[in-house]
Protein backbone atom coordinates (compact mmCIF):
# COMPACT_ATOMS: atom_id res chain seq x y z
CA UNK A 1 0.00 0.00 0.00
CA UNK A 2 1.11 3.33 -1.33
CA UNK A 3 1.97 5.84 1.74
CA UNK A 4 0.49 9.23 1.51
CA UNK A 5 3.67 11.20 1.05
CA UNK A 6 4.21 8.89 -2.31
CA UNK A 7 0.55 8.99 -3.34
CA UNK A 8 1.42 13.45 -2.49
CA UNK A 9 4.18 13.42 -5.23
CA UNK A 10 3.34 11.45 -7.51
CA UNK A 11 0.22 13.75 -7.85
CA UNK A 12 2.07 17.08 -7.77
CA UNK A 13 3.85 15.20 -10.78
CA UNK A 14 0.98 14.88 -12.20
CA UNK A 15 -0.22 18.47 -11.85
CA UNK A 16 3.45 19.59 -12.87
CA UNK A 17 4.18 18.13 -15.68
CA UNK A 18 0.98 16.69 -17.14
CA UNK A 19 -1.26 19.91 -15.90
CA UNK A 20 -4.30 17.41 -15.01
CA UNK A 21 -6.54 19.28 -12.79
CA UNK A 22 -6.28 18.14 -8.61
CA UNK A 23 -9.92 17.43 -8.93
CA UNK A 24 -9.49 14.48 -11.41
CA UNK A 25 -6.59 13.17 -8.84
CA UNK A 26 -8.95 9.77 -7.48
CA UNK A 27 -6.59 6.38 -7.06
CA UNK A 28 -9.02 4.65 -9.66
CA UNK A 29 -8.88 7.27 -12.35
CA UNK A 30 -7.30 5.76 -15.38
CA UNK A 31 -4.26 7.49 -16.76
CA UNK A 32 -5.30 7.14 -20.26
CA UNK A 33 -9.03 7.94 -20.65
CA UNK A 34 -9.35 9.53 -17.51
CA UNK A 35 -7.00 11.96 -17.28
CA UNK A 36 -5.55 12.64 -20.67
CA UNK A 37 -2.21 10.84 -20.59
CA UNK A 38 -0.84 9.07 -24.04
CA UNK A 39 1.87 6.73 -24.76
CA UNK A 40 4.45 9.78 -24.98
CA UNK A 41 3.44 10.87 -21.58
CA UNK A 42 3.76 7.52 -20.05
CA UNK A 43 7.32 7.75 -21.02
CA UNK A 44 8.05 10.99 -19.46
CA UNK A 45 6.05 9.89 -16.47
CA UNK A 46 8.17 6.98 -15.69
CA UNK A 47 11.04 9.15 -16.03
CA UNK A 48 9.31 11.73 -14.03
CA UNK A 49 8.99 9.60 -10.87
CA UNK A 50 11.97 7.84 -11.18
CA UNK A 51 13.93 11.37 -10.39
CA UNK A 52 11.44 11.93 -7.77
CA UNK A 53 11.58 8.85 -5.96
CA UNK A 54 15.14 8.01 -6.71
CA UNK A 55 13.91 4.55 -7.96
CA UNK A 56 14.29 2.50 -10.99
CA UNK A 57 10.78 1.38 -12.53
CA UNK A 58 11.05 -1.85 -14.52
CA UNK A 59 9.95 -1.27 -18.08
CA UNK A 60 7.46 -3.81 -18.30
CA UNK A 61 5.40 -3.02 -14.67
CA UNK A 62 5.69 0.30 -16.38
CA UNK A 63 3.95 -0.64 -19.40
CA UNK A 64 1.05 -2.41 -17.66
CA UNK A 65 0.22 0.92 -15.18
CA UNK A 66 -3.45 1.91 -15.82
CA UNK A 67 -4.46 3.77 -13.36
CA UNK A 68 -3.08 6.00 -10.55
CA UNK A 69 -3.02 3.83 -7.85
CA UNK A 70 -1.06 0.96 -10.21
CA UNK A 71 1.31 3.86 -10.12
CA UNK A 72 1.53 4.87 -6.33
CA UNK A 73 1.81 0.83 -5.87
CA UNK A 74 4.48 1.03 -8.98
CA UNK A 75 6.55 3.24 -6.97
CA UNK A 76 6.37 1.54 -4.07
CA UNK A 77 7.56 -1.44 -5.04
CA UNK A 78 10.15 -0.32 -7.39
CA UNK A 79 14.07 -1.06 -6.21
CA UNK A 80 16.31 2.43 -5.67
CA UNK A 81 18.31 2.86 -8.59
CA UNK A 82 22.08 2.32 -8.50
CA UNK A 83 23.86 4.41 -6.83
CA UNK A 84 21.15 6.67 -4.74
CA UNK A 85 20.73 6.78 -1.12
CA UNK A 86 16.79 5.26 -1.05
CA UNK A 87 15.40 3.45 1.00
CA UNK A 88 12.81 1.10 -0.76
CA UNK A 89 11.12 0.31 2.29
CA UNK A 90 10.84 3.94 3.12
CA UNK A 91 11.43 6.23 0.34
CA UNK B 1 3.08 30.63 -63.89
CA UNK B 2 1.07 30.93 -61.04
CA UNK B 3 1.92 33.91 -58.50
CA UNK B 4 2.15 34.02 -55.34
CA UNK B 5 0.57 36.45 -52.49
CA UNK B 6 1.79 37.32 -48.85
CA UNK B 7 -1.71 36.52 -46.62
CA UNK B 8 0.08 36.54 -43.42
CA UNK B 9 2.92 37.62 -41.18
CA UNK B 10 4.19 36.37 -37.65
CA UNK B 11 7.12 36.80 -35.38
CA UNK B 12 8.75 36.84 -32.33
CA UNK B 13 11.69 38.73 -32.10
CA UNK B 14 14.73 41.16 -30.04
CA UNK B 15 12.61 43.76 -31.22
CA UNK B 16 9.45 42.82 -30.37
CA UNK B 17 6.98 40.37 -30.70
CA UNK B 18 3.92 41.58 -32.77
CA UNK B 19 3.92 43.90 -35.75
CA UNK B 20 2.85 46.79 -33.60
CA UNK B 21 6.40 46.26 -31.64
CA UNK B 22 8.75 45.53 -34.00
CA UNK B 23 7.52 48.66 -36.22
CA UNK B 24 7.71 50.80 -33.27
CA UNK B 25 11.28 50.05 -32.90
CA UNK B 26 12.12 50.44 -36.43
CA UNK B 27 10.87 53.57 -36.44
CA UNK B 28 12.27 54.38 -33.19
CA UNK B 29 15.66 53.70 -33.39
CA UNK B 30 15.70 51.00 -31.04
CA UNK B 31 18.37 48.20 -30.64
CA UNK B 32 17.63 44.34 -29.56
CA UNK B 33 20.59 43.71 -28.45
CA UNK B 34 21.65 43.16 -25.19
CA UNK B 35 24.59 42.54 -22.45
CA UNK B 36 25.32 38.98 -21.44
CA UNK B 37 26.96 38.73 -18.48
CA UNK B 38 26.52 36.05 -17.69
CA UNK B 39 28.19 34.15 -20.51
CA UNK B 40 31.48 35.49 -19.13
CA UNK B 41 31.35 31.98 -16.85
CA UNK B 42 31.85 30.08 -20.21
CA UNK B 43 35.94 29.76 -20.54
CA UNK B 44 37.08 31.55 -23.07
CA UNK B 45 33.76 32.98 -24.58
CA UNK B 46 34.81 36.19 -25.48
CA UNK B 47 31.02 37.66 -26.96
CA UNK B 48 29.24 38.79 -24.87
CA UNK B 49 26.29 39.85 -26.52
CA UNK B 50 22.44 38.69 -28.21
CA UNK B 51 19.07 39.78 -28.80
CA UNK B 52 17.12 37.98 -27.08
CA UNK B 53 13.38 37.96 -27.14
CA UNK B 54 10.90 39.07 -24.45
CA UNK B 55 9.15 36.93 -22.02
CA UNK B 56 6.40 35.15 -23.45
CA UNK B 57 4.13 32.68 -22.45
CA UNK B 58 4.22 28.92 -23.53
CA UNK B 59 0.84 28.12 -22.00
CA UNK B 60 -0.86 29.73 -24.73
CA UNK B 61 0.32 26.20 -26.60
CA UNK B 62 -1.62 23.36 -25.75
CA UNK B 63 0.48 20.85 -23.59
CA UNK B 64 0.18 18.07 -25.74
CA UNK B 65 2.01 20.38 -28.55
CA UNK B 66 4.00 22.08 -26.22
CA UNK B 67 5.76 19.01 -24.65
CA UNK B 68 7.77 18.30 -27.99
CA UNK B 69 9.02 21.96 -28.23
CA UNK B 70 12.33 23.39 -27.88
CA UNK B 71 12.66 26.79 -27.10
CA UNK B 72 12.96 27.62 -30.89
CA UNK B 73 9.53 25.52 -31.61
CA UNK B 74 7.92 27.76 -28.85
CA UNK B 75 9.10 30.57 -30.55
CA UNK B 76 8.00 29.52 -33.90
CA UNK B 77 4.53 27.84 -32.89
CA UNK B 78 3.73 31.17 -31.65
CA UNK B 79 4.96 33.31 -34.83
CA UNK B 80 3.05 30.56 -36.56
CA UNK B 81 -0.55 31.34 -34.98
CA UNK B 82 -0.05 35.06 -35.39
CA UNK B 83 0.90 34.44 -39.18
CA UNK B 84 -2.20 32.02 -39.28
CA UNK B 85 -4.17 34.62 -37.26
CA UNK B 86 -3.31 37.61 -39.34
CA UNK B 87 -3.87 35.32 -42.33
CA UNK B 88 -7.39 34.77 -41.41
CA UNK B 89 -6.91 30.73 -42.61
CA UNK B 90 -9.48 28.72 -41.97
CA UNK B 91 -9.60 25.17 -40.23
CA UNK B 92 -10.41 24.05 -43.54
CA UNK B 93 -7.55 25.68 -45.69
CA UNK B 94 -5.28 24.16 -42.80
CA UNK B 95 -6.39 20.80 -42.98
CA UNK B 96 -6.59 21.34 -46.99
CA UNK B 97 -3.92 18.40 -48.65
CA UNK B 98 -2.56 21.57 -50.17
CA UNK B 99 -1.62 23.30 -47.35
CA UNK B 100 1.76 22.65 -46.30
CA UNK B 101 4.02 23.59 -43.46
CA UNK B 102 8.01 24.50 -44.69
CA UNK B 103 10.11 25.86 -42.23
CA UNK B 104 14.04 26.01 -41.43
CA UNK B 105 16.28 26.37 -38.38
CA UNK B 106 20.10 25.78 -38.26
CA UNK B 107 19.96 22.68 -35.85
CA UNK B 108 16.90 21.55 -33.56
CA UNK B 109 17.33 22.62 -29.62
CA UNK B 110 20.75 24.10 -28.63
CA UNK B 111 19.60 23.77 -24.97
CA UNK B 112 18.04 20.70 -25.16
CA UNK B 113 20.71 19.10 -26.84
CA UNK B 114 23.20 20.54 -24.27
CA UNK B 115 21.02 18.59 -21.84
CA UNK B 116 21.06 15.76 -23.72
CA UNK B 117 24.90 15.54 -23.60
CA UNK B 118 24.90 16.59 -20.44
CA UNK B 119 23.36 13.99 -19.10
CA UNK B 120 24.47 11.35 -21.41
CA UNK B 121 28.34 12.12 -20.38
CA UNK B 122 27.72 12.34 -16.63
CA UNK B 123 25.98 8.78 -16.30
CA UNK B 124 27.76 7.50 -19.35
CA UNK B 125 23.86 6.32 -20.32
CA UNK B 126 20.60 7.50 -21.16
CA UNK B 127 18.69 6.89 -18.01
CA UNK B 128 16.25 9.77 -17.15
CA UNK B 129 16.09 10.59 -20.77
CA UNK B 130 12.50 11.97 -21.73
CA UNK B 131 10.86 10.19 -24.35
CA UNK B 132 10.03 13.72 -25.81
CA UNK B 133 13.68 14.79 -26.19
CA UNK B 134 14.30 13.74 -29.09
CA UNK B 135 11.33 15.55 -30.99
CA UNK B 136 13.07 18.85 -29.52
CA UNK B 137 16.54 18.26 -31.02
CA UNK B 138 15.52 16.47 -34.58
CA UNK B 139 16.53 18.45 -37.63
CA UNK B 140 12.95 19.23 -38.36
CA UNK B 141 12.00 19.97 -35.20
CA UNK B 142 10.31 23.34 -36.38
CA UNK B 143 8.25 22.15 -39.10
CA UNK B 144 6.86 19.08 -37.22
CA UNK B 145 5.95 21.25 -34.40
CA UNK B 146 4.16 24.00 -36.03
CA UNK B 147 2.32 21.11 -37.81
CA UNK B 148 1.38 19.79 -34.84
CA UNK B 149 0.20 22.75 -32.93
CA UNK B 150 -2.00 23.83 -36.37
CA UNK B 151 -3.16 20.85 -37.64
CA UNK B 152 -2.08 20.79 -41.22
CA UNK B 153 -2.23 17.53 -43.02
CA UNK B 154 -0.53 18.62 -46.38
CA UNK B 155 3.32 18.59 -46.87
CA UNK B 156 6.14 18.81 -44.34
CA UNK B 157 9.43 20.23 -44.83
CA UNK B 158 12.63 20.88 -42.67
CA UNK B 159 15.27 23.02 -43.75
CA UNK B 160 18.60 23.77 -42.36
CA UNK B 161 21.32 25.78 -44.04
CA UNK B 162 22.05 28.03 -40.83
CA UNK B 163 21.62 31.17 -41.79
CA UNK B 164 19.83 30.99 -45.59
CA UNK B 165 17.59 28.04 -43.55
CA UNK B 166 14.64 30.37 -43.54
CA UNK B 167 15.19 32.57 -46.82
CA UNK B 168 15.39 28.87 -48.73
CA UNK B 169 12.16 27.94 -47.33
CA UNK B 170 10.14 30.93 -48.37
CA UNK B 171 12.27 30.52 -51.35
CA UNK B 172 11.06 27.15 -52.02
CA UNK B 173 7.31 27.56 -50.49
CA UNK B 174 7.17 30.21 -53.42
CA UNK B 175 8.26 27.91 -55.91
CA UNK B 176 6.27 25.12 -55.06
CA UNK B 177 2.78 27.60 -55.35
CA UNK B 178 4.59 28.76 -58.63
CA UNK B 179 4.69 25.42 -59.78
CA UNK B 180 0.73 23.87 -58.31
CA UNK B 181 3.00 22.06 -55.64
CA UNK B 182 0.57 23.77 -53.26
CA UNK B 183 -1.52 26.73 -52.98
CA UNK B 184 -1.34 27.92 -49.05
CA UNK B 185 2.30 27.16 -47.41
CA UNK B 186 3.14 28.32 -43.68
CA UNK B 187 6.92 29.10 -44.12
CA UNK B 188 9.76 30.76 -41.94
CA UNK B 189 12.27 29.55 -39.59
CA UNK B 190 13.64 29.86 -36.05
CA UNK B 191 16.46 29.69 -33.60
CA UNK B 192 17.73 30.17 -30.50
CA UNK B 193 20.73 31.46 -28.82
CA UNK B 194 22.84 29.70 -26.46
CA UNK B 195 26.75 30.16 -25.35
CA UNK B 196 27.21 26.93 -27.71
CA UNK B 197 25.79 28.76 -30.41
CA UNK B 198 27.65 31.84 -30.22
CA UNK B 199 30.67 29.84 -30.00
CA UNK B 200 30.39 28.52 -33.34
CA UNK B 201 31.19 32.19 -34.03
CA UNK B 202 33.77 32.87 -31.60
CA UNK B 203 35.80 30.28 -32.79
CA UNK B 204 36.37 31.97 -35.67
CA UNK B 205 36.78 35.12 -34.55
CA UNK B 206 33.61 36.34 -36.42
CA UNK B 207 31.12 37.34 -33.58
CA UNK B 208 31.10 40.50 -31.92
CA UNK B 209 33.73 41.12 -28.90
CA UNK B 210 34.48 44.92 -28.70
CA UNK B 211 31.28 45.86 -27.54
CA UNK B 212 29.99 43.82 -24.56
CA UNK B 213 29.83 47.37 -22.81
CA UNK B 214 27.97 48.92 -25.21
CA UNK B 215 25.72 46.57 -26.46
CA UNK B 216 23.54 48.26 -28.63
CA UNK B 217 26.60 49.50 -30.63
CA UNK B 218 26.72 46.62 -32.30
CA UNK B 219 26.54 44.86 -34.85
CA UNK B 220 27.41 47.71 -37.30
CA UNK B 221 26.70 46.34 -40.18
CA UNK B 222 29.17 48.12 -43.45
CA UNK B 223 30.69 50.15 -40.88
CA UNK B 224 34.35 50.88 -40.37
CA UNK B 225 34.58 49.90 -36.52
CA UNK B 226 32.41 46.60 -37.15
CA UNK B 227 33.73 43.62 -35.18
CA UNK B 228 31.38 40.94 -36.09
CA UNK B 229 28.14 39.10 -35.37
CA UNK B 230 25.90 39.07 -32.64
CA UNK B 231 23.45 36.22 -32.25
CA UNK B 232 19.98 36.81 -31.88
CA UNK B 233 17.17 34.57 -31.32
CA UNK B 234 13.69 34.31 -32.91
CA UNK B 235 10.54 33.08 -34.85
CA UNK B 236 9.41 34.42 -38.08
CA UNK B 237 6.46 33.04 -40.57
CA UNK B 238 4.63 34.09 -43.52
CA UNK B 239 1.70 32.64 -45.49
CA UNK B 240 2.04 32.27 -49.28
CA UNK B 241 -0.90 31.62 -50.79
CA UNK B 242 -2.05 31.35 -54.68
CA UNK B 243 -2.55 34.67 -55.88
CA UNK B 244 -6.10 34.03 -56.76
CA UNK B 245 -7.17 31.88 -54.09
CA UNK B 246 -6.06 34.60 -52.15
CA UNK B 247 -8.21 37.51 -53.35
CA UNK B 248 -11.20 34.96 -54.26
CA UNK B 249 -11.52 34.73 -50.20
CA UNK B 250 -10.99 38.39 -50.31
CA UNK B 251 -7.64 38.24 -48.06
CA UNK B 252 -6.10 41.00 -47.04
CA UNK B 253 -2.97 41.13 -49.41
CA UNK B 254 0.53 42.48 -47.18
CA UNK B 255 3.04 41.52 -50.80
CA UNK B 256 4.48 39.18 -53.32
CA UNK B 257 7.08 36.95 -53.39
CA UNK B 258 8.26 38.18 -56.88
CA UNK B 259 11.63 35.17 -57.67
CA UNK B 260 13.67 33.49 -55.41
CA UNK B 261 17.56 31.77 -56.34
CA UNK B 262 20.09 30.31 -54.54
CA UNK B 263 23.12 29.06 -55.75
CA UNK B 264 26.08 27.83 -54.05
CA UNK B 265 29.62 29.16 -53.78
CA UNK B 266 31.59 25.82 -53.38
CA UNK B 267 34.99 27.08 -53.22
CA UNK B 268 34.83 27.62 -49.41
CA UNK B 269 32.88 26.42 -46.76
CA UNK B 270 33.15 29.81 -44.61
CA UNK B 271 34.65 32.88 -46.95
CA UNK B 272 31.54 34.90 -48.90
CA UNK B 273 32.38 35.27 -52.42
CA UNK B 274 31.06 38.53 -54.47
CA UNK B 275 30.89 36.90 -57.51
CA UNK B 276 28.65 34.31 -56.75
CA UNK B 277 26.56 36.40 -54.48
CA UNK B 278 25.87 38.97 -56.76
CA UNK B 279 24.83 35.95 -59.46
CA UNK B 280 22.07 34.66 -56.67
CA UNK B 281 20.66 37.87 -56.85
CA UNK B 282 20.59 38.35 -60.66
CA UNK B 283 19.00 35.02 -60.56
CA UNK B 284 16.25 35.88 -58.55
CA UNK B 285 15.75 39.48 -60.16
CA UNK B 286 15.73 37.09 -63.60
CA UNK B 287 12.89 34.99 -62.16
CA UNK B 288 10.84 38.01 -61.22
CA UNK B 289 11.18 39.38 -64.75
CA UNK B 290 12.77 42.48 -63.38
CA UNK B 291 15.85 44.87 -64.07
CA UNK B 292 17.95 45.59 -60.88
CA UNK B 293 17.99 48.90 -61.26
CA UNK B 294 14.11 48.52 -60.86
CA UNK B 295 14.89 48.06 -57.19
CA UNK B 296 13.49 50.37 -54.89
CA UNK B 297 14.79 49.10 -51.41
CA UNK B 298 18.07 45.93 -50.88
CA UNK B 299 18.38 44.32 -47.55
CA UNK B 300 21.21 43.42 -46.90
CA UNK B 301 22.66 39.90 -45.15
CA UNK B 302 25.25 41.97 -43.72
CA UNK B 303 26.05 40.24 -39.99
CA UNK B 304 28.62 42.77 -39.15
CA UNK B 305 31.52 40.62 -39.89
CA UNK B 306 34.77 42.14 -42.17
CA UNK B 307 34.69 39.41 -44.60
CA UNK B 308 31.35 39.39 -45.37
CA UNK B 309 30.08 42.71 -45.27
CA UNK B 310 32.47 43.30 -47.84
CA UNK B 311 31.69 40.64 -50.44
CA UNK B 312 28.33 41.73 -50.00
CA UNK B 313 28.88 44.90 -50.56
CA UNK B 314 30.66 44.08 -53.88
CA UNK B 315 27.68 42.31 -55.10
CA UNK B 316 25.51 45.10 -54.31
CA UNK B 317 27.98 47.55 -55.77
CA UNK B 318 28.20 45.27 -59.15
CA UNK B 319 24.64 44.66 -59.09
CA UNK B 320 23.29 48.27 -58.93
CA UNK B 321 25.54 50.89 -57.69
CA UNK B 322 24.61 53.45 -55.64
CA UNK B 323 20.98 53.40 -57.47
CA UNK B 324 18.85 51.82 -54.65
CA UNK B 325 18.66 52.28 -51.01
CA UNK B 326 20.52 49.72 -48.69
CA UNK B 327 19.98 48.84 -45.15
CA UNK B 328 21.07 45.95 -42.92
CA UNK B 329 17.98 45.09 -40.33
CA UNK B 330 20.25 43.10 -38.35
CA UNK B 331 21.73 46.93 -36.83
CA UNK B 332 17.93 46.44 -35.02
CA UNK B 333 17.68 42.34 -34.49
CA UNK B 334 21.08 40.94 -34.60
CA UNK B 335 21.44 37.78 -36.50
CA UNK B 336 18.32 35.59 -36.10
CA UNK B 337 20.43 32.73 -37.88
CA UNK B 338 17.70 30.64 -39.38
CA UNK B 339 15.02 33.22 -38.60
CA UNK B 340 16.29 35.99 -40.72
CA UNK B 341 15.77 35.69 -44.31
CA UNK B 342 11.57 35.09 -42.89
CA UNK B 343 12.20 38.23 -40.71
CA UNK B 344 14.19 40.58 -43.04
CA UNK B 345 11.34 39.47 -45.50
CA UNK B 346 8.93 40.91 -43.39
CA UNK B 347 10.83 43.92 -42.35
CA UNK B 348 10.91 44.62 -46.21
CA UNK B 349 6.98 44.32 -46.88
CA UNK B 350 6.37 46.38 -43.48
CA UNK B 351 9.09 49.39 -44.51
CA UNK B 352 6.76 49.18 -47.59
CA UNK B 353 3.75 49.58 -46.47
CA UNK B 354 4.88 52.04 -44.00
CA UNK B 355 6.34 54.12 -46.89
CA UNK B 356 9.85 54.26 -44.76
CA UNK B 357 13.22 52.89 -45.39
CA UNK B 358 15.04 52.52 -42.13
CA UNK B 359 18.49 52.73 -42.15
CA UNK B 360 21.32 50.51 -40.63
CA UNK B 361 21.38 51.39 -36.87
CA UNK B 362 25.02 51.56 -35.83
CA UNK B 363 26.48 52.46 -39.50
CA UNK B 364 28.25 55.32 -38.98
CA UNK B 365 31.30 55.32 -41.02
CA UNK B 366 30.93 53.51 -44.23
CA UNK B 367 33.88 50.98 -44.63
CA UNK B 368 35.43 52.12 -47.67
CA UNK B 369 35.36 48.25 -48.70
CA UNK B 370 32.18 48.56 -48.28
CA UNK B 371 31.46 52.09 -50.49
CA UNK B 372 29.89 53.19 -53.37
CA UNK B 373 26.33 51.70 -52.41
CA UNK B 374 23.37 54.20 -51.42
CA UNK B 375 23.59 53.41 -47.67
CA UNK B 376 21.04 54.55 -45.82
CA UNK B 377 21.78 56.67 -42.51
CA UNK B 378 18.86 57.39 -41.70
CA UNK B 379 15.14 56.79 -42.66
CA UNK B 380 13.98 57.67 -46.04
CA UNK B 381 10.38 57.95 -46.97
CA UNK B 382 9.21 57.01 -50.09
CA UNK B 383 6.91 54.92 -52.20
CA UNK B 384 9.20 51.77 -52.26
CA UNK B 385 7.26 48.72 -53.39
CA UNK B 386 9.78 46.21 -54.79
CA UNK B 387 12.56 44.97 -52.52
CA UNK B 388 15.30 42.30 -52.75
CA UNK B 389 16.51 40.14 -49.16
CA UNK B 390 19.27 38.11 -49.46
CA UNK B 391 21.33 35.44 -46.88
CA UNK B 392 24.01 33.89 -47.07
CA UNK B 393 25.12 30.71 -45.01
CA UNK B 394 28.21 28.65 -43.90
CA UNK B 395 28.51 26.18 -46.72
CA UNK B 396 28.27 28.53 -49.60
CA UNK B 397 24.94 29.13 -49.79
CA UNK B 398 23.30 32.25 -50.92
CA UNK B 399 19.92 32.67 -51.37
CA UNK B 400 17.72 35.78 -52.75
CA UNK B 401 14.09 36.77 -52.59
CA UNK B 402 12.37 39.47 -54.92
CA UNK B 403 9.72 40.69 -52.63
CA UNK B 404 6.65 43.15 -54.11
CA UNK B 405 4.72 45.08 -51.36
CA UNK B 406 3.85 48.67 -50.50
Amino acid sequence: MADQQIIDKVNAIMIRDFEVAPALLAPEARLKEDLGLDSLDGVDMVVAAEREFAVRIDEEQARSIRTLQELYDCVTRSPPAPGSDANPEGH
Amino acid sequence: MRRVAITGMGMLSPIGNSRQAVAAALSGGVSGIRAMPEWAAVGDLKSHVAGLVSPFDPHQIPRTCRRTMGRLSLMAALAARQAVDDGALDPETLTSPNTGVIMGSTMGSVEVLDHFFGQFHAQHGINGLEGTMFMKVMGHTVSANVANLLGTRGQLLGLSSACASSTQAVGLACQMIQHGLGDVIICGGADEVQPTSVAVFDVLGAASRRYNHSPTSTPRPFDLQRDGVVLGEGAAVLILEEMDRARRRGARIHGEVLGYATNCDSSHMTQPGADLIEACMRQALVSAGIQPRDLHYINAHATGTTLGDAAEAAAIRALVGDAVPVSATKGYTGHLQGACGAMEAILCLMMMQDGVLQPTLNLEQVDPQCAGLAHLLKPLACRASLALSSNFAFGGVNASLVLAGG
